[in-house]
């Protein structure tokens, strides 16, 4: 690629970024938009500026639960899809159970937990985190150790190779960029699940909760002011997913 | 046809052990729960926190409102606020649609508005959209279009399109950038123009992209609409149930049960409509390099 | 002794007969080609020497054992079209995966693997990635993995058949020198009738429905050191010389001949 058109490719949306931007500020100003409908941005940059230390304090409380969630929900999701690779029942029984789930708005089982737990820890949401990441990691894990290479197959049969070696040797480390995959997509959704939750009642101390009470009060411009916490911490996430990604499967080909 | 068969019979046996181990936790695991230094690692497990599961379905039976004049049931009150919160979702779903597949058109018919738009599109799928909804809730009653209040619903309506449009937006695009070189050349020799080879090329070989995406969109519009209910407070479908029931004095938590129960199946029926689609448009899902 | 030993070997998938009456020696250290239209069953039969595929009746000794115990006592190695080499390995790990497979302690493959690297030409890229290596590359990493548990018999599924004109030529010199060396026997699947007679000691023309052998053609594989004028020991000259372009004619109408029944 030439200097030129690496220029272009990120002169594009930035200039297209900032146009938005002034025109977003141009007419709000201009036309006296409500704030109710949309708050001007510098409005909402000096609420930013105003409330750092609590956005921080709120995305942190909501950034550990994703996190915790994220882990037990990728660790349950492997361990599954080891299993129903290794075994032909365990497959039928957990498939259908995960595709139910990947369609029905698993969020609306916060208010399940919250009962089961009570309100006044944080395990209801990282349990809601925990039950929407295992699904794209479990689909992901399993497509990858079904997909071995017909000709490692037949590689590994000329080999005399026992089952054994044949996970070893190429199962497991061939379904590693799929695990990955895994990974990459349930990142932001662990944080969209972490700030819905608690739209559903609970403990209030994280972002979501944050939105809810600003635009209950009508404090529309420290609303969006969290509304963009919530955009930083699930790019911060979907960044992490993909560096993880791209550090453990450096070494292979791309697919 | 013996392995549907098995299908059909594992999926089932799969909902009995779920079913199953439900019941065998409240039976074994000991109604406080287990608390370790003030942690609880173990649910309650009484008929208040864990209620059997013929209780819920029972409870479908039973009057929403005890000796009221209008004898409602709760099967009734929660299949009406899932078809109300279904209209919803697939409304938002095709006013989404139409609209990602504008932006796809565009972004592929001019260069720069891809190169300029598509990274927001891509980052946009990564980031907590839903997060805007109580803000959405706040144009209810408060403006008007036309001579037309704006109504809550609509509100709800916004935000499932809104979280329908990007997966569509991106699905169509790469669809419709899937065609090889040697397709797009062959049209080009033929003197075709840019109608043409969308009409002929472009939208057939987009099919097979568009409907996982549609999948997505759908699944994101249900979960928009129930969570805008929740943050609008839009009265009528199965979210705002969801939370009254689980807010209601009664502490009947069954009812509260019977609801997200109705919700899973709103789910399910709207991947079985994005499945009949699916088939619809068979003939065009060749294998996706 | 012989390395392969085939007698009346048949093989059907159902109603397809993809191997009829297959009767078939290779000797020590002999070069033999499979060749034939799609269909006739050359792929099936080195599938059925390798033990991959069971034949439905007759005998199949490797190295006279039955093919099954061949296989447990790795006494064939085997290289498809596709490398098959595994991308999160080096090129030396690709190499010592047999040897780990059986056992071998670490030093040993290690030492193991860095001779073949070097016979194949490509003691440099041990540490590399398959993914850094060129087609022609990758292909020679998989002869040399092959021959990592020093097998008396090679199998070759077309090997070179993805590879471009040149780099192939190139790739068959190379597979000559390192068959001389080895002193293994191979059993070569090609559709391409220059690159069977300029490798073969023998042809072994195939016809398709049902799989038979309906001739086979003497080869003109060089033999270093034994040059005659009809026979160089080189292979760029036997590719100009008069008997290679009349060995392919013979395999070519032997091939017709087999169409024809």
């Amino acid at each position: 690629m030439t200097g030129r058109a690496t220029t272009a490719r990120v002169a594009a949306p930035v200039v297209f970024g900032i146009a938005v931007l002034v025109l977003w500020q141009v007419v709000v100003t201009a036309a006296g938009v409500p704030a109710f409908l949309l708050p001007a941005p510098s409005a909402i940059a000096t609420q930013i500026g105003a409330q750092f230390p609590v956005l921080l304090a709120t995305a942190g409380i909501t950034g550990g639960n994703a996190l915790v969630g994220l882990v037990a929900g990728f660790l349950a999701g492997v361990v599954l899809a080891v299993l129903a690779a290794g075994s032909r029942l365990v497959q039928e029984l957990v498939t259908p159970v995960v595709l139910a789930a990947s369609a029905v708005p698993i969020v609306a089982l916060a208010p399940v937990f919250t009962t089961m737990f009570g309100s006044t820890t944080e395990i209801p949401r990282r349990l809601v985190v925990t039950v929407v990441v295992i699904v794209p990691v479990f689909v992901s894990t399993l497509r990858g150790l079904r997909q071995v290479q017909p000709v490692h197959a037949e590689l590994m049969a000329s080999l005399a190779a026992t089952p054994w070696q044949q996970a070893r040797f190429v199962r497991l480390p061939g379904a590693v960029p799929y695990v990955m995959t895994g990974l990459r997509l349930a990142a932001p959704a662990a944080v969209v699940a972490a700030i819905v939750a608690e739209y559903f009642g609970g403990l209030q101390n994280g972002l979501g909760s944050r939105i809810s009470s600003a635009a209950a009060n009508t404090a529309y411009a420290r609303a969006w002011a969290f509304v963009a916490a919530s955009i930083a911490l699930g790019l911060l996430f979907f960044l992490a997913g993909l560096l993880v990604e791209r550090l453990v499967t450096r070494t292979r080909t791309s697919r | 046809m013996r392995s549907r068969a098995r299908t059909v019979l594992t999926t089932a046996a799969a909902f009995v052990l779920l079913v199953a181990a439900w019941e065998l936790a409240k039976l074994v695991l000991p109604a406080a729960g287990v608390t370790v230094g003030g942690v609880r690692l173990l649910p309650r497990t009484d008929d208040a926190a864990m209620p059997h599961v013929w209780t819920v379905l029972a409870k479908l039976g039973a009057p929403e409102v005890a000796g009221a004049a209008d004898p409602r049931s709760i099967g009734v009150a929660v299949a009406s606020g899932a078809l109300f919160t279904l209209g919803l979702a697939l409304g938002g779903l095709v006013l989404g649609g139409i609209g990602g597949v504008l932006l796809a058109l565009l972004m592929q018919r001019f260069a720069l508005a891809e190169r300029a738009v598509l990274p927001y599109v891509i980052a946009s799928q990564t980031v907590p959209l839903i997060a805007i909804a109580p803000l959405v809730a706040g144009w209810g009653g408060k403006i008007a279009i036309a001579g037309w209040a704006w109504q809550p619903w609509a509100s709800v309506m916004v935000i499932a399109s809104y979280l329908a449009f990007f997966p569509i937006s991106v699905g169509m695009l790469r669809g419709l950038s899937s065609p090889p070189k040697a397709d797009v050349e062959l049209f080009h020799s033929m003197a075709s123009g840019w109608w043409t080879t969308l009409l002929r090329l472009r939208l057939p070989a987009s099919v097979p992209h568009l409907v996982p995406a549609v999948r997505l969109a759908a699944a994101a519009a249900v979960v928009g609409a129930i969570v805008a209910e929740i943050s609008t407070g839009t009265r009528g479908g199965i979210g705002r149930l969801i939370i009254e029931y689980a807010q209601s004095a009664t502490g009947d938590p069954s009812q509260m049960y019977a609801a997200i129960l109705g919700a899973a199946v709103l789910g399910l029926v709207a991947a079985g409509a994005v499945g009949l689609l699916d088939l619809g448009l068979r003939r065009y899902r060749g294998t996706v390099s | 002794m012989t390395a392969v030993s085939l007698s009346g070997v048949d093989k059907s998938f159902g109603e397809v007969r993809a191997l009829d009456g297959i009767e078939l020696t290779l000797g020590d250290g002999e070069f033999v080609s499979l060749i034939g239209p799609s269909g006739c069953g050359k792929s099936t039969l080195l599938r059925v020497v390798a033990d991959l595929e069971q034949p439905t009746a007759g005998t199949v000794e490797v190295a006279g054992k039955s093919a099954h115990r061949a296989r447990l006592d790795q006494e064939y190695g085997i290289a498809f079209q596709q490398s098959g080499l595994l991308e999160w390995r080096t090129v030396a790990e690709n190499v010592e995966l047999p040897l780990q497979v059986h056992g071998m302690a670490r030093a040993e493959r290690r030492a193991r693997a860095a001779e073949l690297l070097e016979l194949v030409g490509l003691a440099d890229f041990a540490g590399s990635r398959p993914s850094q290596l060129s087609g022609g590359m990758q292909q020679r990493v998989a002869i040399a993995r092959a021959l990592a548990p020093s097998p008396r018999l090679l199998l070759m599924d077309e090997p070179f058949g993805a590879l471009d004109e040149m780099t192939r030529e190139r790739m068959q010199a190379e597979l000559l020198r390192i068959a001389g060396e080895s002193g293994a026997a191979v059993l070569f699947v090609t559709h391409s009738i220059p690159e069977a007679v300029v490798l073969s000691d023998r042809v072994v023309v195939m016809s398709p429905r049902p799989g038979r052998i309906t001739e086979i053609v003497d080869g003109r594989r060089p033999r270093p050191g034994e040059a005659t004028d009809l026979a160089p020991d080189d292979v760029e000259d036997v590719r100009e010389s008069g008997a290679f372009f009349s060995a392919i004619t013979a395999v070519r109408e032997a091939l017709r001949k087999g169409d024809a029944v």
